[in-house]
């Protein structure tokens, strides 16, 4: 007897302190985001990048060069912050689907991710990301030469949301930061164009006749224009969703507090129908398992002449010892839809971004890591040696290594500059983002591959139902 | 008469089986019980968020009574998903089947050198894991590296389409799954073949028999027992089958390879929609069990058979 009563009082102390451990350490409010009362903050004398040391933080990284340019310079973030980085990294096709798997178990690892815009409006409303405004404004936590303010507005704007379903983004907490941002464009290869004497098609007929052209130009195998077509939502959101917009296309609108989706419309229906056309003419003939990893490498290695993807795609085929082709890809802008002018072009923007994990143990080490790997100076490196071309820092964008470097590659930088004046996510912020996009996906490779529907027209109207289902328990208030 | 009564008393006491005999059987039994509650704990979770909205990206869920079950067995993409299963694990199992019983037969004719090495040879797919599996054959079949178009090319068949067009992914699927899973279809018929008595075969030879008859009369019903056991593994797999669809075409072109597998996958962990996603896996599970109890009722008659035909 004496014995038992022994156990349970030790059970019970061990229960109470086990308890009593896990009650400590949340230091900042997790995932609400957005409250305006200001937090406590330090003074600039307290901050150190060694505050940290000793801790280690668990990173998930997409493969990208991005990632390669973090993970080259980790050694130097290691040593100067005492922090131990533990890293994974995974191509495209499955990283959000890893990433999805270890947020939901809310176990705190990864401390950090790399995510995209429209992850966050899913990832923000379930309260799997640390809202960063309170890191970001506090001097004890922040190095004095970060300058936030050099971020180009558009890369951080479109990080920042409110969590309203239909919402514009640039409103409500910064939920990650740039690492990079793309825009979408037609790349080509200027040894073929010349060889055969075509001209750089500026218009959507034009390209079209083009791609048919350039069907076989060097040898089997060899084709006009290289785009996406996995089943997933990365075949829509480069090319295709650039053209959707600047045809005149968009995906929701609200009406009566609802999100109604707007594929029906005739905008929608002809530059689906465009696409899949232009696809059976000059697109891959694996066009269905490409990812940008296959459809950028095609451009690279000369099998294709055109690729309409995303800016840095065909930058990363094209600097020096890159691919067979380097040196010869130079850029133009969006082909235009009949009817349309240079004013009407509307690039998509994806930013790659690193955000904090709201359930993350090591948040401040977190922050180390983010703030250190988006600050100006390794954003200089990043956008110069780092092969990553499109930086979201102004300072970068104006100096002169930048210039040099990035700007040899013909007519990227200008190009860039045009898109830019009307690029901005083209999506309507909703947290059914990804199964949107897929179902939309599918119904695109159907159209290309099968004869499942009769027409275009009929196969974007069901679409619209499905996708109409698919979001009609969000309520979107003023 | 008080005499007798303590007399009883006493033995009855004496009849008390001592706690730690008493529990024994419980004891023995203990450690499957366990397991048992182990496995039946998830099964039965499942069953319920399939009736609850449980999402990971809502805070609360609620119990909806049938709405996923009605909403899903109601949807086109659900037959559709059955459909897909059901030709899947048709055709891979068919081939395996056939391809893996035909390779036995040759082995087991021959006895030299050059079959032993074969022996080893052909199991070694079987040692690769099926997703590993998969991305080797995506690269073969890659129209721009693979060597499989290079070789194509020889007969003047360019662009192949293979995991990319609707009309060839589902035979492109089957077979990866038939060159991974044919060596073990192959290793339990061999063995189940090198079981086999020889007196029956030696009455035959005298009498004359001719090959098919020994074939059909002699070797078939003696190897039922192994082929069944092969079927029942292969079968309940390839109704599961996820890991080499969704390694070459996550389920596309379109929905061509959704299977019941990758559809519940899609809607719990991409779509984050759990109690949706749950019904599809818990009808493939039920599917499954009377499936494999067939099989397994087929094969234990097949078993006494062949025992009879040894007497």
């Amino acid at each position: 007897m004496k014995k038992r009563l022994v156990s349970v009082l030790l059970c019970t102390t061990m229960l109470a302190t086990m308890l009593a451990g896990c009650g400590g350490g949340n230091d900042s409010g997790s995932g609400g985001g957005g409250d305006d009362a200001p937090a406590e903050k330090g003074s600039a004398e307290d901050f150190d990048w060694k505050n940290c040391e000793g801790t280690t933080i668990n990173v998930m990284f997409n493969e990208h060069n991005y990632s390669k340019a973090v993970i080259s310079k980790l050694d130097e973030f290691e040593e100067k912050t005492g922090i131990t980085v533990e890293y994974s990294s995974t191509p495209e096709g499955n990283y959000f689907d890893k990433l999805n798997t270890s947020l939901s178990s809310r176990s705190g690892t990864p401390d950090v991710f790399m995510t995209g815009a429209y992850q966050v409006w899913e990832y923000a409303s379930a309260g799997y990301m640390e809202p960063l405004d309170d890191y970001i404004n506090d001097p004890a936590k922040t190095a004095s030469d970060y300058n936030f303010d050099d971020f180009i507005p558009a890369t951080v704007d479109s990080l920042r949301w409110d969590l309203v379903p239909g919402h514009a983004v640039g409103e409500g907490s910064q939920w990650a930061l740039p690492m990079g941002w793309e825009l979408n464009n037609l790349a080509y290869n200027k040894n073929v164009f010349e060889e055969k004497s075509l001209e750089v098609p500026t218009t959507t007929d034009e390209l079209l006749e083009t791609a048919t052209a350039l069907k076989e130009f060097n040898g089997s195998g060899s084709y006009g224009v290289a785009v996406r077509g996995t089943r997933d939502w990365a075949t829509i959101h480069p090319g295709y969703m650039s053209l959707f917009a600047t045809w005149g296309g968009q995906d929701f609108a609200i009406e009566d507090g609802k999100l109604v989706c707007q594929l029906d419309s005739k905008e929608a229906i002809e530059m689906t129908d465009y696409w899949v056309k232009l696809i059976k003419a000059g697109g891959p003939s694996q066009w269905s398992n490409y990812t940008w990893y296959e459809a950028s490498s095609d451009l690279g290695a000369g099998k294709a002449a055109m690729l309409f993807d995303a800016t840095s795609a065909g930058y990363f085929q094209n600097f020096e010892g890159a691919s067979d082709q380097s040196g010869n890809i130079a850029w133009s802008t969006i082909p235009l839809p009949e009817g349309k002018t240079e004013a009407d072009m509307k690039a998509n923007v994806w930013i790659w971004s690193m955000a904090m994990n709201a359930d993350s143990k090591n948040k401040d080490a977190a922050w180390m890591f983010l703030q250190y790997f988006t600050s100006p100076e390794y954003m200089l490196y990043s956008g110069t040696e780092g092969a990553s071309p499109d930086t979201p820092r102004q300072s970068v964008m104006d100096s002169d290594e930048y210039k040099e470097t990035v700007g040899s590659a013909e007519n990227y930088l200008e190009s860039i500059a045009a898109l830019s004046e009307n690029a901005t996510i083209q999506f309507t912020p909703q947290p059914y983002f990804f199964e949107c996009t897929t179902k939309w996906a599918e119904v695109l490779q159907d159209l290309v591959l099968t004869d499942k529907y009769e027409s275009t027209e009929a196969a974007m109207k069901q679409l619209k139902k499905d996708l109409d289902a698919v979001v009609v328990d969000l309520e979107v208030s003023e | 008469m008080k005499e007798q009564n303590k007399n009883s008393a006493a033995v009855s006491e004496l009849n008390v089986v001592p706690f730690k005999t008493r529990m024994r059987p419980y004891l023995i039994v203990a450690p499957a019980l366990l397991i048992t509650i182990g496995i039946m704990i998830p099964f039965i979770m499942s069953i319920y968020y399939s009736l609850t909205s449980y999402s990971f990206r809502l805070p609360n869920y609620s119990f909806v009574g049938l709405k996923n079950w009605i909403s899903i067995l109601s949807s086109a993409g659900f037959w559709k998903a059955v459909w897909v299963t059901l030709r899947y694990a048709f055709f891979s199992t068919l081939f395996e089947m056939g391809l893996g019983m035909g390779v036995a037969m040759l082995l087991n004719n021959l006895n030299n050198r050059f079959s032993k090495i074969l022996r080893v040879a052909l199991i070694f797919p079987l040692m690769v894991a099926p997703i590993t599996a998969t991305i080797i054959w995506q690269l073969m079949l890659n129209n721009s590296v693979g060597i499989v178009e290079k070789f194509l090319n020889i007969f003047g068949v360019y662009n192949f389409p293979w995991a990319a067009g609707a009309s060839t992914a589902m035979m492109t699927v089957v077979m990866i799954d038939v060159w991974v899973n044919t060596s073990f279809c192959m290793l339990l018929v061999l063995a189940g073949l090198q079981s086999l008595p020889k007196s029956p075969f030696e009455s035959a030879k005298i009498d004359g028999g001719s090959p098919w008859f020994n074939f059909r009369n002699l070797t078939l019903p003696m190897l039922k027992p192994s082929l069944y056991i092969a079927l029942l593994f292969r079968l309940m797999a390839a109704l599961q089958e996820y890991a080499i669809i969704f390694g070459l075409t996550k389920g596309g072109p379109g929905d061509t390879l959704m299977n019941l597998s990758l559809t519940s996958y899609q809607t719990g962990f991409q779509f984050q929609k759990f109690g949706y996603a749950l019904p599809y896996i818990l009808v493939l599970w039920a599917f499954i069990n009377v499936v494999a109890k067939q099989i397994v009722k087929r094969q234990r008659a097949a078993q006494k058979q062949a025992a009879g035909l040894e007497e």
